[in-house]
């Protein structure tokens, strides 16, 4: 049981939170946006890191990755904005940004932003993220507009079968930052432990993907996710085929350590509007 | 790779293909499958314990606008409407504020060469300065800063409201036509802002076939460095032949049916490539229509006039002084009595004269090739350094000065509107094209086809126009 000060001390009212812009060296910790098209990530992003990434209420408006940082307690985070995605397994240009970055961006936390009127359609991609990573926070936002059409979402309920902290957030008006931060500060620092749902494949696949992992851990020493690149392998993706015959998937992994480099950053920014 | 050349056995990738691919055969055939529906079933699962609705209020309203503003019948014109809304706004709100800071900073000009003559400086510098370069930034800052602090924040506010997805879902019968994803609807939507964030918007599109479509056909919506000029033209010129009353409807009605011509090319290219070089179907998609979410306006009017309306301004700024010192060299340098702008706008006057327009037309876009902002104050300050208009400008007086001096006409007002929509991308929006296909052969495609197109275009029309109306 806590004494009441010390409960305030880890209170998230209490913890000081610093948006700093565009300042992304010396962080302590990597947080990725994840989630569908349209739910709020550019919203949250520049709530959390006081930038102005280009919004707008329409699918597909963020192509390129966003990098900023904030401080929440004591830590510093860099904060990477996603293109908005339905699934890792997407081809567009702007989903694979997305899909390279949750695989091999290393981040120590991912938050995978729902849309809390479409919860159904929002977790097939959170149960994909949950397939390849254990840190995972997943924030449902616009809870307010949910509200409205009379749609209630039970978080409880999510959490304990996502097996992830679930916090609901509406970005646009900041509401809940805090909390979701906390959550975020837990799982990147590895103090929350989580048991992701996972879905089990059949006796076979699993020996399969067993037997494959040590190959590619041999030709790719040091990929992150040798297990998804297996999997994809085993299903005969002739896109990550070629990744790894041309040394692509290497260069891929390289990248992702990068700030996105190929647009003037005025232009990922802010969408030059 | 050295690590495992080290390695007690070395694996070569294709060692690793090989091994999946002989575990794949161990493996049931559709295992994939299984996990697939296993994940849904998973989904499906969840959301049903976690979600509760009790209603369906608020979807209600969205479903009946989305029902008349997505109609096959309603979902055209409404688009033609609120786009000739916005032009009317713009056009009749940046009158006054345009003339003003005209004035202002004319009056700034005259003050602060005089000042500096005053101050013993050198007639040659004070002109470079003071008449070249601020010069020109003073006819960029007038001509497009009222016309775009009213533009985009119009154009922001239906962004947010969620309009951009119902145009594209509107359009996509006509892309789907001409062979091109119906998400170039939504690049094309960026382009109007900027052609070079256009292009970059086109990643939403998966197809690189039809990607590249999207890519070199985005310069055919006037992006806003544009506008100022079609607006201004449309202004002076249509408008001008009209009684008052309706002038600016009229000059609305002229640029709406600009950037209209502007789709239509876009989707007759489109079209072109797409049996040619591009040659392929339109591929299916899915899009969502977000729910209309309520626009925050002190943030609207924060990113359309911060972040966008000073970002282009600025750009054009740091353009405009480059240019307004060439163009007051060019006019100043004089080589057997006459000057530099004259010997060239003089040996580009018969291509000029076959498109329509004129030498010093062609010579202000080929200075202005950094940024489309600045054609027309470029054109006017050709025109003006050759000391032929002294006087503070305003609509009157510019209109004087091109129909009175230098001959414009009807048909020369037209093609410049015209060449002004379909010439070739600004350098930024060629780089772009270069980096975003990494390919020197599409960029210079992207460049020329365009120009190609335009110059096409205008001497087509100048020809039918001389022929039947003899202009």
């Amino acid at each position: 049981m806590q004494t009441p000060s010390s409960a305030c001390e880890t209170c998230p009212v209490h913890t000081e939170m610093a948006r700093l812009g565009a300042v992304t060296t010396g962080v302590d910790a990597v947080v990725a946006l994840a989630g569908n098209p349209n739910t709020g990530k550019s919203t949250l992003f520049n709530a959390v890191t006081g930038l102005r990434q280009h919004t707008g209420n329409w699918p597909g408006k963020t192509v390129t990755r966003a990098e900023g940082a904030f401080q929440f307690g004591t830590r510093r985070y860099k904060l990477v904005d996603l293109p908005g995605t339905y699934s890792l397994l997407s081809a567009s240009q702007d989903e694979e940004v997305a899909r390279n970055f949750l695989l091999f961006g290393r981040p120590d936390c991912t938050v995978v932003v729902m849309d809390a009127s479409a919860i159904e359609r929002n977790l097939y991609l959170a149960l994909q993220v949950l397939e390849i990573t254990d840190r995972v926070v997943v924030a449902v936002n616009l809870i307010d507009e949910a509200t409205r059409r009379g749609i209630e979402v039970d978080v409880r309920s999510l959490a304990r079968d996502l097996g992830v902290p679930v916090v609901p957030i509406v970005a646009r008006t900041g509401e809940n930052l805090m909390a979701l931060l906390t959550a975020v500060a837990g799982v990147a620092s590895g103090e929350t432990r989580t048991t992701p749902l996972r879905t089990a494949g059949t006796a076979e696949f699993e020996r399969a993907v067993q037997e494959l992992l040590p190959m590619i851990e041999a030709v790719a020493p040091g990929l992150p996710n040798a297990r998804w690149v297996a999997i994809r392998l085993l299903d005969g993706d002739a896109a990550v085929e070629a990744a790894l015959t041309s040394g692509e998937l290497a260069a891929i992994v390289a990248r992702q350590l990068q700030p996105d480099r190929r647009f003037s950053d005025r232009l990922a920014l802010q969408g030059a509007q | 790779m050295s690590e495992s050349a080290s390695a007690p056995a070395p694996v070569s990738p294709q060692q690793v293909l090989a091994e999946a691919a002989r575990l794949r055969r161990t493996l049931a055939g559709g295992f994939r499958e299984e996990v697939v529906s296993s994940i849904y079933t998973e989904v499906e699962r969840v959301s049903r314990r976690a979600v509760r609705t009790t209603g369906t209020s608020g979807t209600d309203l969205d479903q009946r606008i989305d029902h008349v503003v997505t109609s096959r019948w309603l979902g055209l014109p409404l688009m033609v409407l609120l786009l000739a809304i916005v032009f009317w706004l713009t056009i009749t709100g940046a009158n006054v504020p345009s003339a003003m800071l005209a004035e202002a900073l004319f009056a700034v000009e005259d003050w602060a060469a005089a000042f500096s003559t005053s101050l013993g400086a050198p007639a040659w510098l004070v002109g470079f300065v003071w008449h070249g370069v601020f010069r020109g930034l003073a006819w960029v800052v007038s001509v497009m800063l009222p016309p775009m602090a009213i533009f985009f924040p119009l154009f922001t506010l239906l962004e947010d409201l969620g309009y951009l997805p119902r145009v594209a879902f509107n359009l996509d019968f006509l892309f789907r036509r001409a062979g091109a994803h119906g998400k170039q609807a939504l690049s094309m939507a960026m382009g109007f802002g900027c052609n070079a964030a256009g292009v970059i918007a086109t990643r939403i599109i998966d197809s690189p076939r039809e990607r590249l479509v999207a890519i070199l056909t985005n310069n055919f919506v006037p992006c806003n460095g544009r506008f100022p000029t079609l607006i201004l033209l449309a202004t002076v010129f249509v408008a001008a032949a009209f009684p008052p009353a309706v002038a600016s409807l009229v000059a609305a009605g002229s640029v709406v049916a600009i950037v209209l011509l502007g789709v239509a090319f876009t989707l007759a290219v489109s079209w072109l490539l797409s049996r040619t070089v591009l040659k392929g179907e339109a591929s299916a998609f899915t899009l969502e229509l977000p729910p209309y979410r309520r626009p925050g306006v002190l943030r609207i009017l924060y990113t359309s006039l911060i972040d966008r309306t000073i970002f282009v301004l600025w750009r054009a700024i740091q353009t405009a002084a480059p240019a307004g010192a060439v163009i007051w060299v060019l006019a100043n340098v004089h080589v057997g009595g006459q000057s530099l702008a004259q010997i060239v706008a003089a040996g580009l006057q018969p291509l000029g004269w076959l498109m329509g327009l004129d030498g010093v037309i062609l010579l202000a876009y080929i200075i202005a090739i950094p940024a489309n902002e600045i054609v027309v104050p470029t054109m006017m300050m050709v025109y003006m350094a050759e000391g032929m208009m002294t006087d503070v400008p305003s609509v009157e007086t510019l209109r004087a000065l091109l129909v009175d001096q230098h001959g414009w006409t009807l048909l020369t007002a037209v093609n410049l509107m015209l060449f002004s929509l379909l010439h070739n991308p600004c350098a930024t929006t060629v780089m772009t094209i270069y980096r975003e296909t990494l390919s020197a052969k599409w960029a210079a495609v992207g460049a020329l086809l365009p120009l190609g197109l335009a110059v096409v275009v205008t001497m087509v029309t100048a020809a039918v126009a001389r022929l039947v109306w003899g202009v």
